[in-house]
């Protein structure tokens, strides 16, 4: 495959997120039972499953917006778990998150929502935040001119890297993106998808994204984890997951959609 | 050794020939950004015509870095040249993301001079009343249009919304409504009683507490707490269905808005706050009669003996006949501003403010006007 990425060079290194006999429950409702996931440094790592097989919980319980039932969760080699407040507070530091609608503050601007977490954690002159703040616009791909525009201003488009923008402010080394090609045109995903891409190896970032969308999958992927059951049936790259066999997973990469995505050819 | 002319924990700054050598030491990270940020002004100070940069001693990188070696070129460019040399392979994409300085654009919203913001304000403020007043009149005509169709064609009425809301704005606002009106009637007997005992004439609270209270009291304090409670909310309801696109998808499916999201609401508060002012005369007229008992030694029979002498049955429909237009009032103003929420959570807050304000306001206004009426229909 001509998109093949090369994971070569992280297969043996240490994994920066690591879950263990995850379980995760809402009331009587298992979602996760027993998952197991490593996401190894500087790789973009696709989950992919139905609806309802919990992709999205499983990004809250790594985050730590939802308090799993059982397992261990590490990140550069912390277990979450065991974080006291203030550690939890500077952990957080070393990720960012794009939320599934972006999730810009409303009341704010452009510039001022990418400024929010340098207002947060450092006291810098306004003079380097905002040249910081339209760094990270143009790394976005954003036109400047929508540094002082308001959310509500911007297009579903404008609004996702917006929100690209804020949560690279902090520098982290790790990125979770929730659906970032969701509601997004054709053309605008292509373009999504090789902006994380580039911004993933011109920074080293890790990546790991939630994702429905098939193209994303084989433009920007380099290993692909398939939901199902509570837990990861498969993560591998994207040529082996295809060839995985499971009812879902078959159906999922040889359907219509997956042909026209390329992943197979007749 | 070379001179050194500047020295911090990211920085050394070296006289050279023929520019100076700034070396960049340690992490340029954002974790340092605000101590690097400080070392700037010096470090531009030490180097009066250009220099050099050397990169190869950084430690880690990161963007927030590359900012800030972009920055520090520029301000040693002001004064001559500035090269940067010795970049290492792993910072090299990097410092390529970051090497073009954006351009200068504001990053907050266009500000105005001050002495002109209340000016601007208090323009603003004044087209926006008289507009908004005439586009809450011309909604107001667009109901009546509708609920005049609905009276001929009762099927269009939705029965089940007319009782859900009666619950919600009736039933369940009865308690602090009883509360508020006890409490008035009583509080109204007690003060009333200390003045007028000055003059021997207490027993005239008992006018005064039936005069004021079915008169205007009852109804202008129901109203008052019916704005805040269901005025707000159903500027809060329609709003978030506004937001969430509820309405558009309403129309597309062919249910007119007006129908499903005003009627309903309008025709249960016109039914309601008469009920509830009714309901307020009743507790406010107990209230004032347990004081009276309390205060006055005059027992509730006595009270209720002189009250049917001196209190003739046109205060109470004076008091309860506003009610229907006062309701009207309040679910109007609340169901505009509803439907005019756009855009973001913001609006909604400010418009549920509105609602109410308007509402209230109006409600005054309106019993002004009342009032004026009843003198010269001598009621």
């Amino acid at each position: 495959m001509d998109t093949a990425p090369d994971t070569a060079k992280t297969e043996d290194a240490a994994p920066i997120i690591s879950v263990r006999g995850l379980k995760t429950a809402f009331g009587d409702h298992v979602v996760h039972d027993g998952l197991d996931l490593d996401v190894r440094p500087g790789e973009i790592l696709g989950v992919v499953g139905g609806s309802g097989t919990g992709k999205s919980v499983l990004l809250k319980a790594i985050i730590g917006l939802l308090r799993p039932v059982e397992g261990e969760i590490e990140i550069n080699g912390k277990n979450q778990s065991l974080l006291t407040g203030e550690e939890a507070r500077a952990a957080r530091r070393e990720w960012g998150v794009l939320f599934q609608d972006g999730a810009l503050f409303t009341s704010l601007t452009v510039a001022q929502n990418i400024q929010v977490p340098l207002r947060e954690h450092f006291h810098m002159t306004q003079d380097l935040m905002d040249d910081l703040a339209l760094s990270k616009l143009s790394m976005a791909g954003l036109e400047l001119e929508a540094a002082c525009k308001f959310p509500a201003d911007l297009s579903g488009g404008m609004r996702k890297r917006a929100a690209l923008a804020r949560s690279l402010s902090l520098d982290p080394s790790v990125l979770f993106l929730d659906e970032p090609t969701a509601g997004l045109d054709p053309i605008g995903a292509a373009a999504f998808d090789k902006l994380v891409r580039e911004l993933s190896r011109s920074l080293g970032l890790t990546v790991f994204l939630v994702t429905h969308d098939l193209d994303t999958l084989v433009t920007v992927c380099d290993r692909v984890a398939v939901l199902g059951d509570g837990k990861i049936l498969v993560c591998a790259p994207l040529k082996d997951v295809v060839d995985y066999d499971h009812p879902w997973v078959q159906e999922y990469f040889k359907g219509p959609r997956a042909r026209g995505a390329g992943i197979i050819r007749d | 050794m070379p001179e050194i002319l500047f020295e911090s924990a990211h920085i050394a700054v070296e006289r050279g020939a023929p520019a100076a050598m700034v070396r960049l030491v340690g992490d340029w990270t954002i974790d340092h950004a605000v101590a690097i940020d400080c070392d700037m002004a010096a470090t531009v100070a030490a180097c009066e015509e250009g220099a050099v940069l050397d990169c190869s001693e950084i430690g880690a990188l990161d963007t927030t870095g590359a900012v800030l070696i972009r920055r520090y070129a520029e301000e040693i460019e002001k004064a001559g040249h500035a090269v940067l040399t010795g970049v290492q392979g792993a910072h090299k994409t990097l410092l390529e993301v970051i090497s073009s300085a954006p351009p200068e654009v504001s990053t907050e919203p266009e500000h105005m001079t001050w002495y002109l913001v209340p000016l601007m304000q208090a323009g603003a403020a004044t087209m926006d009343s008289i507009s908004s007043l005439g586009r809450l009149l011309s909604f107001l005509g667009l109901v009546l249009i509708r609920l005049i169709g609905s009276l001929l064609n009762p099927g269009r009425l939705r029965l089940i919304p007319i009782l859900h809301q009666m619950d919600v704005v009736g039933l369940r606002a009865m308690g602090i409504v009883g509360l508020i009106s006890f409490l008035i009637g009583a509080v109204m007997v007690n003060q009333g009683a200390i003045q007028l005992a000055k003059f021997g004439a207490d027993i005239f609270v008992i006018d005064m507490l039936g005069i004021a209270h079915l008169r205007e009291l009852g109804i202008l304090l129901t109203a008052i707490i019916i704005a805040g409670r269901s005025g707000s909310a159903f500027t809060a309801q329609i709003g978030s269905m506004k937001l969430h696109e509820e309405v558009d998808a309403m129309m597309t499916l062919g249910m007119n808005p007006i129908d499903v999201l005003v009627l309903p609401r309008l025709i249960a508060l016109v039914i309601c706050l008469p009920l509830l002012t009714f309901y307020a005369d009743l507790i406010g007229i107990i209230g004032g009669a347990l004081m009276a008992w309390v205060q006055l030694d005059i027992t509730p029979a006595n009270f209720f003996v002189y009250f049917r002498d001196v209190i003739s049955i046109d205060h109470y429909w004076v008091g309860i006949i506003k009610a229907p237009f006062f309701a009207a009032v309040i679910a109007t103003c609340g169901c505009y501003q509803g439907l005019q929420v756009e855009g973001s959570a913001d609006a909604l807050g400010s418009r549920t403010t509105k609602s109410v304000v308007q509402a209230i306001f109006l409600v005054i206004a309106l019993d002004a006007l009342f009032s004026v009426f009843f003198t010269a229909i001598d009621l």
